[in-house]
């Protein structure tokens, strides 16, 4: 490992979905709700509440740092040595919402070949055909 | 290990091949007449490509009606990627649950 910065990195997706901000608010906020499409829960939308994700491969420990209803919504998201912080935002649009999530906090000692967040691929994939030009 | 590897290494040579996942990466799910429209390659030959896909199970189908609809599982692609890529199929993965649930939901 050279000696390069510091710097956090995060993974961001988003996508346009066809709901409003309402109702994906809902989606996740409300226990039975953030089961279906995320984790077990006990999560409650108060800042500074502790609740715990679970799978059945583990655990993620999180408490609420923020919680601006139908706009923003963030915890923190430790699992496995990871500390990190998840920021949901949402932003209506005439079609519906722009739904962001961003997860930041990994650190570069997580890293091997950090490949960027969104549109990583192309950076990958020509990673990946290097990989397989020298494997012929 | 390295046999996922392999797997994922052979699926991912053929470029009309990678060019068809990387636009599930990129686009989001959808049926073969959609990826059929642009790959340049006729629709039989798309299909072949996505059951090659499916096996290393870089794509997921999803059958509604008459149409089925494809999506990428970049969770797949964890053995050759960082704690980032993975995190990133991850939420992508959650993303399609999400909409999914959203879909279902009040219904």
């Amino acid at each position: 490992m050279n000696e390069t910065s510091t710097e956090i990195r995060s993974v961001v997706v988003e996508r346009d979905v066809a709901f409003p901000p309402e109702k994906i608010w809902r989606a996740l906020t409300q226990p039975h709700l953030i089961e279906e499409w995320l984790m077990k829960n006990d999560f409650k939308p108060n800042v500074d509440h502790r609740f715990k994700l679970s799978a059945d491969w583990g655990s993620v420990d999180c408490r609420v740092l923020e919680v601006e209803p139908n706009k923003t919504l963030s915890y923190t998201w430790d699992a496995y040595g990871l500390e990190s912080v998840v920021v949901w935002t949402l932003t209506p649009t005439s079609a519906g919402t722009h739904l962001r999530m961003e997860q930041s906090g990994f650190r570069p000692d997580q890293q091997q070949a950090y490949v960027g967040a969104q549109y990583g691929w192309q950076k990958f994939f020509a990673n990946l055909e290097q990989v397989l030009a020298r494997a012929d | 290990m390295s046999n996922a590897h392999d797997l994922l290494f052979r699926t991912l040579a053929d470029p009309t091949r990678r060019a068809i996942f990387e636009r599930l990466c990129r686009e989001g799910e959808k049926t073969v007449a959609a990826l059929t429209a642009r790959a340049g390659v006729s629709q039989p030959v798309v299909s072949k490509h996505l059951a090659a896909l499916k096996r290393a199970g870089l794509v997921r189908d999803r059958p509604e009606g008459r149409q089925t609809h494809y999506s990428a599982q970049l969770a797949a692609l964890a053995p050759l990627t960082d704690w980032t890529n993975e995190m990133t199929g991850f939420w992508e993965n959650r993303f399609d649950d999400l909409e999914d649930l959203l879909r279902r939901m009040d219904q």
